[in-house]
């Protein structure tokens, strides 16, 4: 205990001396920091955080540090999160390389790849996407088609994926291909690493219901993906695909909690204040403030869960599967009771009319549809439950 | 505060468990039915649970009791409740304890809490006075005439009331119906002229009576504390009983959605487990994730309580709520679930709907607490 707090102690000096002052500010979409090859820099002061976040391997706490991770176990990465919350920084590195690859490639990859990889993803250094989801496999993600040949040194990887978070961006793609085409379908996937530099790779940006397009469709057409790319064993790679989605969903779950996740940080009680108005500093509206109560009662007792977990030690796998689908459904419910708060005021498209803030949670209302859809729909979580949990027979 | 159990709580959580599965399953509880049994618990079994010290665990080391907090007595409420097991523990070893612990002299303490441990009396505490849980909209009344308090009025749904040796009465001594100041505590003894106690009949087959106080007559001694100034220490009081007894309904839940899941897996209809249907599949998976936010929000109220949190008052509510929305969805679902022989008497799932209605209603629903977290969050 004592160390912890002396920890607290290392923690609180160090932030203190290096994050920098506007890094404390709230974050303004345009300055979310990504990394990757073709980085830019809006804030300079954002570079800085980065580097000296990465240099520290904070922007990985748990994994180790001879791959240039923090190194710190549960309890010191818990403190290191409070005292960031505490200051108010700025996430110095958004990154699916650390939030899902990271610990598969920790599980499963070779020595060589480690340090290859694990580095530059720490560091922000490359970009990754994920390259899962197919045109016609969705919530049946077995049966992707995209087939990697092997041709000797190398593979040869044709085919299309779609979804592909921020792919126009993306240094590097973990893809699921498909090597063995004569197995049952769970058995012929292997786990595969590309470059998008490669030659044959395209994407093209996909528009979604909210106008913007953080998603596109990555296509491979004769790409040759080196040997040493392959994570773990040919036609092995469902086993890493299922625990990567764990890890993701993980991440994802983090969406319940006010201020996670696809949002606009807005707080749905102040929302209500403002356009509903007060009545003895209450919410003024007496079924909408039952609604929001409701709603922040059940992220209270979210909440508590995702603490609970993690002080047993988060051993429950399959947790992660009802944290996916709990949190992306209150995540919706948030922006739904957002702007049903705002009447006509929470409908705006553009800048007649409406304010920037405004604007961003009605089209951060559209966004949050795609929570309980990506990563595994809400559905595909309950099967999980079900299944593995509750152990019901298929 | 890490939302985990300490290795001493695991023990009386494990204790209760093999004691309930041994002693008390539910059929335990179906013959105290069935003989139409005046306390709704049994004797024998209330000795035993004595001599384990669950009557004591809320008590100082001073009384004869092993402080082993509000934390140590909810696992055991949880344990008991997945097989309905009526005991004095709630009224008792929470209510009874907690008042005379927190509002009481040391003479007081002195008189009944080592009575209390041992098992040579039992307690009930008297605060509702109409439909709905309203801790404050008390008039029943206590004035000082001469040398004795002269208490008037009337008290419904008291908890192990038809049974209880003494009764703490909590009156109003000045202010007026819905104030927090102006009220006291009293200890009636069952006996005592102008007390007049009637048995109610509910549909979860407890014990609870309706009390009327005409012009019943106390000695000084018989004030708990202060005069004027219990209503916090009531509200807190109630708040540990909201904890206990949402800790008994998520023993109630667990335990109905077991049963519920394993019918699931063995009733076969088109040739194949129920089980199986996707329609039921997702119903039971929602449960799931319900049930765990309960056990959380228990958690965080019992250890709360025992660290002494500011948040208890909102913990407390969460816990109540979230373990009666809970209780209240997997209840309704285990009789659906089950078909047809879920509505039978033969059948031990319908005990769980009964019992889970009527504890819902206890020191505040869950539309009660949702009020009452709003207002302490400010929203």
């Amino acid at each position: 205990m004592e160390q912890l707090e002396s920890f607290r102690q290392e923690v609180s000096e160090w932030l203190e001396e290096n994050c920098p002052p506007t890094m404390r500010t709230p974050l303004v979409p345009e300055e979310e920091v990504w990394g990757g090859r073709n980085a830019e820099f809006v804030n300079p002061e954002s570079k800085l955080w980065l580097d000296r976040m990465g240099a520290k391997g904070w922007t990985a706490p748990g994994l180790p540090t001879e791959y240039g991770g923090g190194g710190l176990d549960r309890d010191q990465t818990k403190v290191l999160h409070q005292e960031l919350f505490r200051i108010k920084a700025r996430p110095a590195l958004n990154s699916f390389g650390i939030w899902m690859l990271a610990p598969c490639i920790i599980e499963f990859g070779s020595e060589e790849q480690k340090r290859e990889h694990l580095p530059k993803i720490i560091k922000g250094e490359i970009r990754w996407c994920q390259g899962y989801s197919e045109p016609g496999s969705g919530s049946d993600l077995a049966s992707l088609s995209t087939k990697a040949q092997d041709v000797g040194d190398h593979y040869l990887v044709n085919g299309q994926k779609v979804w592909t978070s921020y792919a126009d961006l993306a240094d590097w793609i973990f893809a699921l291909v498909r090597t063995g085409p004569q197995e049952p379908k769970h058995n012929g996937i292997s786990f595969l690493l590309i470059d998008m530099a490669s030659e044959g790779v395209s994407t093209k940006p996909i528009t979604l219901i909210s106008g913007k397009s953080p998603f596109c469709e990555t296509f491979f057409d004769d790409v040759k993906a080196p040997k040493e790319n392959l994570v773990g064993i040919e036609n092995s790679g469902w086993t890493i695909a299922k625990k990567l989605l764990q890890h993701e969903r993980n991440f994802i779950s983090n969406f319940g909690l006010a201020g996670g996740g696809t949002g606009s940080g807005a707080d749905v009680v102040s929302i209500a204040k403002k356009y509903l108005g007060e009545e003895n500093g209450r919410i003024a509206h007496s079924s909408h403030r039952d609604n929001i109560t409701l709603h922040k009662m059940k992220e209270h007792a979210f909440g508590l869960t995702l603490q609970r977990s993690g002080d047993e030690g988060g051993k429950a796998s399959a947790a992660s599967s009802m944290f996916k689908y709990y949190g992306t459904e209150h995540n919706k419910d948030r922006y739904e009771l957002m702007i049903a708060s705002m009447g006509n005021k929470g409908l705006g498209w553009s800048d007649q009319g409406f304010s920037d803030d405004e604007q961003a949670i009605t089209k951060a209302w559209l966004r949050t549809k795609a929570n309980s859809i990506e990563g595994g729909t809400s559905e595909v979580q309950l099967n999980v439950i079900s299944r593995r949990v509750l152990d019901l027979p298929s | 505060m890490k939302l985990i159990l300490t290795e001493e709580q695991q023990f009386l959580k494990d204790t209760a468990k093999s004691f309930s599965r041994d002693k008390t399953p539910t059929n335990h509880f179906r013959k105290l039915r069935d003989d139409n049994s005046s306390k709704c618990w049994d004797d024998s079994i209330w000795q035993e649970m004595v001599q384990l010290g669950w009557s004591g665990i809320l008590v100082p080391e001073d009384f004869g009791g092993s402080d082993f907090g509000v934390a140590g007595i909810s696992v055991i409420m949880q344990e008991l409740g997945k097989t309905l097991t009526p005991s004095p523990l709630l009224a008792t070893a929470v209510l009874g304890v907690s008042t005379i612990k927190l509002l009481g002299s040391g003479e007081q303490k002195n008189m009944y809490l080592p009575k209390i441990v041992s098992g040579e009396i039992t307690a009930a505490l008297a605060i509702d006075e109409g439909s709905h849980h309203s801790p404050f909209n008390i008039e029943t009344s206590a004035k000082l005439e001469g040398d004795n308090w002269v208490l008037n009025g009337q008290k419904v749904f008291v908890i192990d009331g038809a049974s209880a040796d003494i009764i703490l009465i909590v009156a109003r001594t000045s202010g007026k119906a819905g104030e927090s100041n102006g009220l006291s505590v009293f200890v009636a003894d069952k006996n005592s002229a102008g007390l007049e106690i009637s048995r109610i009949s509910t549909a979860d087959c407890r014990n609870y009576a309706n009390i009327t106080m005409n012009n019943l007559s106390l000695n000084q001694n018989t004030l708990l504390g202060e005069v004027d100034v219990a209503g916090e220490i009531v509200e807190k009081v109630l708040d540990l009983g909201r904890i206990a007894i949402a800790s008994e309904m998520l023993g109630n839940t667990e335990e109905a959605f077991e049963i519920t899941v394993s019918y699931l897996k063995e009733r076969k209809q088109f040739g194949v487990a129920i089980g199986s249907f996707q329609a039921l599949q997702h119903r039971a998976a929602k449960m799931f994730c319900e049930i765990e936010l309960t056990k959380s929000a228990v958690m965080a109220a019992m250890h709360a309580a025992d660290e002494n949190s500011n948040e208890l008052e909102r913990l407390a509510s969460l816990a109540k709520f979230q373990a009666g929305e809970t209780l209240h969805l997997v209840s309704n679902e285990a009789i659906q679930m089950h078909g047809g022989i879920g509505v039978t008497d033969e059948y031990d799932i319908g005990f769980y709907l009964k019992r889970a209605r009527v504890a819902e209603q206890i020191f505040g629903t869950s539309e009660y607490h949702q009020a009452r977290y709003a207002n302490i969050s400010g929203f």
